[in-house]
């Protein structure tokens, strides 16, 4: 037997696996296919104040061993996430789950928060200031550490639960800006969000994401994503989630010997509906595969 | 959704860049014509939308146009090869609304999904008529499967070298029906829409990430909010659409 719970900021995990907001939806596209009550839990769509339809299409574009998306934080408005998104949840999920949280000013994180915060379904709250498909929105918080500390102070004042933040790669120092946000209060810190990029179609010489530029996933951005967990990891005393092209049990893995104390899998959810469920069934023999027992004796084990 | 590992068991070339793949195994998730497949392929991230020609008795059919890798590669694959498929996709048409006398049009490689509704739209003692439409003679694939489901069949060409010379709604006029399916190339569609006297059911394809409603890649504006062109799509009707 092994073990493969972990704690998170408080919280009891059955397993470290958490598909990663924006690619499982509000969970019951994926409670038809498999039991979601597997997860460790999820992080839900990125949830704003107003609703919104987000970019224009095309959204999305393929890439060497990954995808560019842009789908600018289409969802249904905190309201509406309340009213309706978490009762049906509630039907196929018996865990807490994730509430990702996005904004377009401090004032509107606080809104946001402060109401899925009262949520008894709601165990952690994502603040994500680092998505960088909104212009002049999300993504300038997450590139400057003292924009960052504003939002997390601001949010941490009005919630009693844990506050993880989202970080953005799109920077120069990670590391700094994450250090900002456990000096603000900070609960967690979750990285990365995805890598700002771009495709271009021969055909037309136009680029293929209508909004031009999108956030750039899945299993090519892994190295990049690890070394950003192990450095920040080894730089905060708060729990660290990695993700960032996480594909298999081996990546898990990986990233928690890197630092992470639970881990994110985004893209491979899009190309593989199964691919959380397969991970979780396979961590076990994995483990035993390199002589881990305890998952937890491994988190940050490379030094 | 379901997904199933499907066997090859023809691929052939219709005309220059169009090909049929008739794929079988356990077809029992595809519920609806006008649904469509994701095909994963080998060294390609994303799968690939491909929408569903005819589907009876555990076989597949799929009639595609190459237009980029990954319909390339399909094109290549050899008839005993497996695919990874996500099957079901999709709402489809709904044919309780289509009367007796539904017209349907398909535009190029808008032309397949038109298959399996006419074959239902039969079964189900119904008398359609067909417009298929190409840019060349040399484009036109399945005029006589449906001629051979019992359809009244027009063709169009734009360039007149076969049928009807100009587009698909040239070779509408006089035509009586009691409601219409189109699928084809967006500004088809739009003449489609302003040509059309009688509500109906369009077909639309969009960029997308996942295929099942998880991504929020391919969404669009309709008159009764967001939708997923791969979930409550790719079948919209005529009174939501946004034209």
């Amino acid at each position: 037997m092994v073990t493969t719970n972990v704690n998170l900021c408080g919280i009891e995990l059955d397993n470290p696996i958490i598909p990663a907001s924006g690619t499982f939806g509000f969970g019951y596209e994926f409670a038809e296919l498999y039991d979601i009550n597997i997860l460790g839990t999820f992080s839900f769509k990125g949830t704003t104040k107003e609703p919104r339809f987000g970019n224009p299409t095309p959204r999305i574009a393929e890439c060497e061993s990954g995808m560019i998306n842009a789908v600018g934080l289409q969802n249904p408005g905190v309201d509406k996430v309340i009213s309706e998104e978490l009762p049906k949840l509630k039907k196929c999920f018996n865990k807490k789950v994730m509430a990702n949280v996005s904004g377009f000013s401090v004032e509107e994180y606080v809104h946001t928060c402060s109401l899925l915060d009262k949520c008894e379904q709601v165990g952690w709250l994502e603040v994500n200031i680092s998505c960088p498909n909104v212009h002049g929105g999300g993504m300038s918080f997450g590139t400057s550490p003292e924009a960052a500390s504003e939002v997390v102070r601001a949010v941490k004042a009005v919630t009693t639960k844990p506050v993880i933040v989202k970080l953005s790669p799109n920077v120069t120092d990670i590391v700094a800006i994450a250090k900002a946000c456990e000096d603000a209060g900070a609960d967690g810190i979750s990285l990365i969000n995805t890598m700002l990029g771009m495709r271009i179609d021969l055909r037309t010489r136009k680029p293929v994401i209508a909004n031009k530029m999108g956030g750039f996933s899945g299993k090519a951005i892994f190295p990049v994503a690890l070394r950003m967990v192990y450095q920040v990891a080894h730089a905060v005393k708060i729990p660290v989630i990695g993700m960032g092209g996480v594909s298999c049990a081996e990546d898990v893995i990986e990233m928690m010997l890197a630092g992470a104390v639970a881990v994110e899998v985004g893209a491979q959810n899009l190309i593989d509906p199964y691919a959380c469920k397969r991970i979780i069934e396979d961590l076990p023999r994995v483990m035993k595969k390199y002589g881990i027992k305890n998952l937890n004796d491994i988190i940050g084990g490379v030094l | 959704m379901k997904q199933v590992f499907l066997t090859i068991k023809e691929n052939i070339a219709l005309t220059d860049s169009v090909y049929k793949m008739v794929l079988s195994g356990d077809t029992s998730g595809v519920t609806n014509c006008g649904q469509f497949v994701n095909i994963k392929l080998d060294g390609l991230f994303l799968r690939r939308p491909i929408s569903v020609c005819d589907c009876e008795d555990g076989q597949l059919t799929l009639v595609y146009k190459v237009v980029g890798r990954g319909t390339e590669q399909m094109s290549r694959m050899n008839a005993g090869e497996i695919l990874d498929v996500l099957v079901g996709l999709g709402n489809g048409y709904d044919t309780t609304v289509s009367g007796d006398a539904p017209l349907l049009i398909g535009g190029g490689v808008g032309v397949p999904p038109m298959y399996m509704l006419c074959k239902k739209l039969i079964a189900e003692g119904k008398n359609p008529t067909v417009i298929l439409g190409f840019n060349r003679a040399d484009e036109i694939f399945y005029e006589n499967e449906f001629k051979a489901l019992g359809a009244r069949v027009i063709v169009s060409t734009v360039d007149g070298s076969y049928g009807v010379k100009g587009f698909v709604t040239d070779a509408m006029k006089g035509i009586d029906y009691s409601y219409f399916y189109t699928c084809g190339p967006e500004p088809m569609l739009k003449a489609v829409y302003r040509a059309t006297n009688t509500s109906g059911q369009f077909s639309f394809e969009e960029r997308m990430g996942c295929g099942f409603g998880a991504c929020m890649g391919c969404s669009c504006k309709t008159v009764t909010g967001y939708k997923r062109i791969c979930k409550e799509g790719p079948v919209l009707c005529k009174e939501e659409i946004l034209w």
